[in-house]
């Protein structure tokens, strides 16, 4: 029997402070190939802290994040070759058309066949009649949807969405939510993924994080973990963490 | 170093010039204004004064190697700009690209726009006024490679700047050509400068420049000595605002600024 393969994504004891102010406290978590893990928590609970840290745009004050066994630290550019991201807060330049912004960031990724793999990109987002389009003039939907293009230029093998169809009618976010399920099965790529929409983290994730105060206080399957805590609902769960975080909050 | 990547970011400001005149103007409409406003002055001023200086080559030169400089390093700033104006730091930097890759491709960038202005200002200035930038012989092509050394080294501690202290901070920016050129000699010999300025002169590259063009348009030969001094401490300036660059760019990572750049935030 072959040993499971190293997890895209494995965090260790990850902490960040910010003077005085603890952001996040000592979280270890993994993601495994084909497994698409939601992290949940109410804001500022240190969701978006922990995303820029794997991103490698901040600096943990302790602990490890390793790619496919690639320390971040210790080689950053061989670490976030194999990741991609699409957050609403990150939109792509507004000054470039869909194409010209494809491109740019297909280089910088150094994606091979890079014409051939837009053009499939255009056609799976329903961008191509946007192709020759300025990023910036595109509604809020067609830009998330660019996003994403961006996300998958690379075929990553961990891809981390941050409210990736917050700006989406229902049809399409289904349709996005399906793309990302398909490819991470055909591409054993991992994603974390952050939402406050419960329905769409029940529909899409294997396995969910609940983030509260900068340390993860629940774990489990989305769709099991609600009966297991005495809640109706993930969204009724939701709202019991997020207030007893709020209770623990003033009690201090 | 990854060149796909390098020519990433080449290629994005080429698409940002390509599609946008207002971008493309501005490298050459300075430098002409320049050219008429100081080409008339130095017209005027050979034909009253009875001075052998020619002034043509010795202030209108001088401007146009000034502009040079200038457009050197706005040629990094503005490469730089065009992510900060579109909060696009997010994107790049949450990706393989290394920070020496980045600021290779803006230096690129910066060599083109830098060429092209160059091209325009030389032909239209001995068009208009006969200046030959052949006038300062072997001596012009250490005249500009110490000017564009130094541009580079300006336009990268400008951008580190910009980094640390948020997108407002660029109106501290623009001045920083005018603000230097008064120490750099670049209209008269740094002789006339009190004590505590020449100082500050001998510190900087261009002053070096500066006084060697003056003593090649006087008939002497090029002063090869201290332009290699000059040489040498662009060199320095370049290196010492490339780790500037760094570790701003380090800080930024560690305080969280490049993921929330636009807060503006100076902890």
């Amino acid at each position: 029997m072959s040993p499971p393969p190293p997890p895209v994504l494995a965090v260790e004891r990850l902490a960040k402070s910010f003077g005085t102010l603890k952001a996040v406290k000592g979280v270890s978590f993994h993601v495994s190939p084909g497994e698409i893990v939601g992290l949940l928590g109410p804001n500022g609970a240190g969701k978006t802290t922990t995303i820029n840290m794997i991103l490698g745009v901040l600096e943990p004050t302790a602990g490890r994040i390793a790619f496919q066994g690639v320390d971040l630290r210790e080689d950053r550019s061989a670490a976030l070759a194999g990741t991609n991201f699409a957050a609403v807060y990150a939109p792509l330049p507004g000054n470039l058309t869909v194409e010209q912004n494809l491109r740019v960031f297909g280089m910088i990724y150094d994606v091979e066949s890079l014409d051939e793999r837009i053009d499939a990109l255009l056609g799976a987002y329903d961008l191509a009649k946007y192709r020759r389009t300025k990023a910036g003039l595109l509604s809020s939907g067609e830009q998330t949807r660019l996003s994403l293009a961006k996300a998958m230029l690379n075929r990553p093998r961990l891809l981390l969405l941050d409210e990736p169809t917050a700006s989406i009618d229902p049809s399409a976010a289904r349709d996005i939510r399906a793309g990302i399920a398909g490819f991470v099965e055909i591409g054993h790529c991992g994603v974390l993924w952050t939402s406050h929409n419960m329905y769409e983290v029940e529909a899409v994730c294997d396995r969910v994080l609940f983030l509260s105060r900068g340390k993860i206080v629940l774990e489990g399957d989305p769709k099991t973990l609600p009966r297991e805590h005495g809640a109706e609902t993930l969204d009724d769960l939701f709202v019991t963490v997020a207030h007893e975080a709020l209770g623990e909050g003033a009690a201090r | 170093m990854n060149r796909t990547r390098v020519a990433a970011i080449v290629l994005r400001i080429f698409y940002l010039y390509r599609g946008s005149p207002q971008r493309v103007f501005p490298i050459f409409i300075w430098v002409a204004v320049d050219i008429l406003l100081w080409g008339f002055l130095t017209r005027y001023l050979n034909s009253v004064s009875h001075a052998a200086l020619n002034f043509v080559p010795a202030l209108l030169g001088a401007v146009l190697l000034w502009d040079f400089l200038t457009r050197v390093m706005q040629g990094v700033t503005m490469a730089f700009f065009e992510d900060v104006w579109t909060r696009n730091f997010l994107n790049i930097f949450a990706t393989p690209l290394r920070t020496s890759e980045y600021l290779t491709g803006i230096i690129l960038v910066a060599i083109a726009t830098s060429l092209l202005s160059l091209v325009v200002m030389v032909a239209f200035a001995g068009l208009a006024f006969g200046l030959s930038f052949l006038a300062y012989g072997t001596a012009l092509a250490p005249f500009l490679a110490v000017l564009f050394l130094t541009g580079i080294a300006f336009g990268v501690a400008a951008a580190a700047i910009v980094l640390r202290l948020g997108p407002a901070s660029e109106w501290l920016i623009w001045p920083i050509p005018m603000i230097v050129s008064p120490f750099a000699g670049v209209f008269y010999p740094v002789a006339v400068l009190p004590a505590w300025m020449q100082a500050i002169a001998a510190a900087l590259p261009p002053s070096y420049v500066f006084e060697g063009m003056r003593a090649v348009v006087a008939g002497e030969p090029a002063p090869w000595g201290w332009l290699a001094v000059g040489g040498g401490l662009a060199l320095v300036y370049l290196v010492l605002a490339c780790l500037f660059f760094v570790a701003v760019y380090r800080a930024a990572i560690r305080n969280g600024l490049i993921a929330r750049y636009s807060a503006e935030t100076v902890s």
